[in-house]
């Protein structure tokens, strides 16, 4: 049997969250009632013309740059038409042959080292309005008996990444997606919410057997608003072309929704007559040209990248990939984990307290006092475990300290705690003799008999090493 | 008593200043005058009524100048019954300026035409002799403005919509540099031709109304900040001035005798005035500049004009059960011939596989003609030529034949194209119709063009009252 692998580009649009829209100053917010944020420019009144949004310029340019592109220097807006109730002037001011980004590179660290995925191009564009059909299922247009328009949506600013199909697993589009998303809201332009749609992301999926050269008909999957539903769409159209071309069929070009509930794909539209966009250049606007000074302004702003912390992490701090991947999952947290260990804190210690107990406790990294974490962290070992955990709950709070907890921390002290271990030797010596007839096991039952008598109060280090060496007498 | 076929905005405007007149009573007596004679002219498609905003010089606006709260149909039934929500950009400005609002004037449907008979009203008549086509498309403009039914009015010129109908009517009519008055609001019809520009009795008129409408409006990027202000013309002599006489705009098939006769007295006019003559040659911008032209104005139409779909405003075909069939529905029901015409041309100039050949190629070829335009800018500070190879035609003469009228447009398209700025002066009459004199120049030469046709204007002493109308 051939092997086979999968060939997967996405395409991805990030809503920026600028104040107003692209090219009007109707306000950019999401959830507002239908229908109020709207003008004559995003309602395409006659006469209405579109002014260009100098923030989601800029924005995009740092994207662009954090995306490794080159920048345009003269890039263009196009107009893209289309029918439909969705796109009031007929046409979506896009970008065509000349977008401001392109040539970009996203390196996407693995445990196996680093995922280079090319970058086609990153440009700018309005979003569509929103279509809502009534009385078909889940909102869609089958079986609907009215379809509403909510144009608050239509104008808004959205960059369209487009990557290489340099993407080989879904796991692998999975883990893209995930780092640019986090890359861009650490950027600070976008919320990048899969299931608000300010994060969207489409995949061009074909397949090919290993070593075989040029690409086979591609098929395009929509729908896919959440990271898993993007793996598991991708993995389901990657099986389906491999059942095809096994049976001896052909794959046709074609626009495919994904149906999480049922994990099937079934096709949107067919790709046979193909589009024809008609673009050509916006005549209502001029050429955009980002000046050195914008585009070394931004470079200079931007901030270190998630996914070159994540390298950072491991070397500096010595961590595994996978502490230094979860510590990366949010700026907040990678930023408490290096105030952790400025505090004190042991690197390895705090890695593992911030992704076990510290994530089960469900704080919100960027809330904490990350000095007094780091005095938490330090005293963990002499602190019960109940007790930790309800410090760890309690990092959040506002004026929170580590004292409080260290002082109810454990009795320590061997004086008070030997005589107690005494009590209970001496009470179970069939235990005793078992133990030190090889049923070294038996340690826990003993280090419980000495929690209990203590009310929890031990300190279980201390505990632990003064029993091994009563018992060892 | 108010002669608003005489009456000057400048005229006006000095009667207003000494307290002779109100504006009311300006506004009061061209309603007067609409009553009067728009039965026969039908420059109007909507008059206003009742109180007048403005204390100044009342004014006529093309329907395709969105005004808030006042009906704006582009001449369209598709837009019938529409109202704006907002004003035009060129709206506020002559609010601000305080000129009332007459009413809003007939064109061709989305300024697609040349004799305003594609208007999905009616079309409108030639003060001079009502049999005759008034010019387009801000054909209603300029019959109001020589019938006496507005002392000056705004219109849009794409292919040459100003500059012809001023022609055709004894009046004057400037094109301005592309880019120097606000798009804003104006319903588009060719986004990267289309600019608003003055009709009027004068050429101080004209400079006066340019200077209210013109200059950087943050509303439409394609706007930039006037060089130098305008200045109203005062000087009378052409000394130091270089013309240029462009051969194949004199020369070419088509241009009537009499029409030339008059081109030809008014050149020596300015001779007489201390111009330097010199002949020069702009072979490709008049080979190449109408058939350019009808591939880059219908490809822009045809995606401006996609937002006419029965959604949101305008006509929405009744009884349709489906998407597709309320497109075409609304489409087919409400739109002209023209518009119709102009939409497929264009769409198939921008299909995939013919763009190169047809879009792309013609805007390259707007750089040759942009090109051969600065060379000859290069030895004169302005060309001369016929506005129109005709003078007024008969009403239906071409209608039935768009090739015929697209050739009306021959000697204004090619400075179009190029984004140049033009002038229309009467110089004289052949047969007993008006024939307008084309004065071009560089971008932002409106000055320029202003100095020369004011002293050529009072040269020639042409009389603008159309003769059946003097009293």
């Amino acid at each position: 049997m051939p092997e086979w692998e999968a060939v997967i580009g996405l395409e991805i649009h990030v809503q920026l969250k600028t104040r107003t829209k692209m090219f009007c100053r109707c306000e950019n917010v999401w959830g507002a009632e239908p229908n109020t944020r709207t003008c004559p420019v995003c309602l395409a009144h006659p006469g209405a013309l579109p002014v260009p949004n100098g923030q989601a310029i800029a924005w995009a340019v740092k994207l662009g740059l954090a995306l490794d592109c080159e920048i345009a220097p003269r890039a263009l807006f196009h107009r893209k038409h289309y029918w439909y109730p969705d796109l009031p002037k007929g046409y979506q001011i896009s970008q065509y042959d000349v977008p401001l980004s392109a040539n970009g590179r996203f390196v996407v660290p693995g445990p196996d080292g680093d995922h280079e995925i090319g970058i086609v191009r990153a440009h700018l564009e309005e979003d569509a309005a929103k279509t809502i059909h009534v009385g078909g299922a889940g909102g869609r247009i089958r079986g609907a008996g009215a379809s509403l328009v909510d144009f608050n949506r239509g104008g808004t600013p959205l960059v369209e990444i487009v990557s290489e199909p340099d993407i080989r697993t879904p796991e692998e589009a999975r883990r893209f997606l995930h780092l640019l998303r986090q890359t861009v809201v650490e950027l600070g332009i976008s919320d990048a919410e899969m299931e608000k749609g300010s994060l969207r992301c489409d995949a061009n999926v074909s397949v090919r057997q290993v070593g075989e050269e040029g690409f086979r008909t591609k098929t395009e999957l929509k729908n896919m608003n959440s990271f898993k539903f993007v793996a598991d769409g991708i993995a389901a159209e990657v099986a389906r072309q491999i059942e095809v071309y096994e049976a001896g069929g052909e794959i046709s070009q074609e626009t495919l929704h994904y149906d999480p509930s049922s994990g099937q794909v079934t096709p949107l539209r067919s790709k046979e007559y193909a589009d024809d966009y008609r673009y050509f250049p916006e005549p209502d606007l001029v050429p955009v040209e980002p000046s050195p000074e914008l585009v070394a302004e931004a470079g200079a702003e931007l901030p270190e990248l998630p996914g070159a912390r994540i390298r950072r992490f491991e070397e500096q701090f010595e961590l595994s990939f996978y502490d230094a991947d979860v510590l990366n999952g949010s700026a907040a947290l990678a930023r408490l984990f290096e105030g952790v260990v400025v505090g004190g804190a042991e690197p390895k210690a705090a890695a593992n307290v911030l992704t076990n107990q510290f994530a089960a406790a469900g704080v919100d990294p960027s809330s904490v006092d990350a000095a007094e974490l780091a005095k938490l962290v330090e005293a963990r070992d002499t602190i019960p475990r109940g007790t930790f955990a309800e410090a760890l709950a309690a990092s959040g709070e506002p004026g929170f300290a580590a004292e409080r907890y260290l002082v109810e921390a454990a009795v320590s002290d061997v004086s008070e705690l030997d005589p107690v271990i005494d009590r209970i030797l001496a009470a179970n010596e069939g235990q005793v003799a078992a133990y030190r007839g090889g049923k070294e096991g038996l340690l826990g039952f003993f280090v419980g008999q000495v929690m209990k008598e203590t009310q929890g109060k031990a300190n279980p280090k201390v505990v632990n090493e003064r029993l091994r060496e009563r018992l060892r007498a | 008593m108010i002669d608003t076929l005489r009456l000057t905005a400048e005229d006006a405007a000095g009667l207003l200043e000494r307290g002779e007149v109100s504006s009311a009573e300006l506004v009061a007596a061209y309603r007067e005058a609409i009553a009067a004679r728009d039965g026969e002219l039908h420059a109007y498609l909507h008059v206003t009524d009742g109180e007048a905003e403005g204390d100044g010089v009342p004014i006529a606006l093309k329907d395709v100048i969105t005004t808030r709260g006042v009906p704006t149909t582009a001449g369209s039934r598709i837009l019938e019954g529409y109202v704006p929500v907002f004003d035009s950009t060129i709206a506020s400005r002559v609010k601000e300026a305080g000129l009332p609002l007459l009413g809003k004037t007939n064109l061709d449907e989305f300024a697609m035409g040349s004799s305003t008979e594609n208007s999905g009203y009616g079309p409108s008549h030639n003060p001079w002799d009502p049999e005759r086509v008034p010019g387009g498309s801000s054909g209603g403009s300029a019959a109001a403005v020589a019938g006496g039914l507005a002392p000056w009015a705004l219109g849009t010129d794409t292919g040459g919509s100003v500059k012809q109908p001023a022609a055709l009517c004894g009046i004057v009519g400037l094109r301005p540099t592309y880019g120097s008055v606000s798009r804003y609001g104006i319903v588009a019809f060719a986004s990267s031709l289309d600019q608003v520009g003055p009709l009027t009795k004068t050429v101080r008129d004209c400079a006066w109304l340019y200077r209210v409408t013109a200059g950087l409006d943050p509303c439409d990027s394609t706007t930039v900040e006037l060089p130098e202000p305008v200045e109203l013309p005062e000087r009378e002599d052409l000394k130091g001035v270089r013309i240029g006489i462009p051969r194949e705009l004199n020369d070419l098939e088509g241009i009537e005798p009499g029409v030339r006769g008059r081109v030809d007295e008014a050149i020596r006019l300015a001779e007489e005035l201390g111009a330097e003559l010199g002949e020069t040659t702009l072979p490709r911008s008049v080979d190449y500049g109408l058939p350019c032209y009808y591939l880059v104005a219908p490809a822009e139409a045809s995606s401006n004009l996609a937002r006419y779909d029965g959604v949101r405003y305008g006509h929405r075909a009744e009884g349709v059960d489906d998407l597709t069939a309320l497109y075409e529905r609304t489409r087919w029901e409400a739109f002209g011939d023209e518009p119709k015409r102009r939409i497929l041309l264009g769409t198939y100039a921008l299909s995939a596989g013919y763009y190169d050949a047809y879009y792309g190629q013609a805007q390259k070829v707007r750089t040759v003609i942009k090109d051969e335009f600065a060379a000859a800018f290069r030895d004169f500070d302005v060309l001369l030529s016929p506005t129109s190879p005709t003078v007024a035609f008969r009403l239906g003469e071409r209608a039935e034949n768009p090739l015929a009228m697209y050739l009306s447009d021959v000697l204004t398209i090619p400075p179009n194209m190029a984004g140049l700025p033009g002038l229309s002066i009467p110089c004289g009459l052949s047969d007993g119709l008006p024939v307008g004199l084309q004065i071009l120049g560089p971008q932002f030469s409106e000055n320029t063009l202003f100095h020369v046709g004011h002293a050529l204007e009072r040269a020639i002493g042409f009389d603008y009252v159309p003769e059946r109308l003097r009293a």
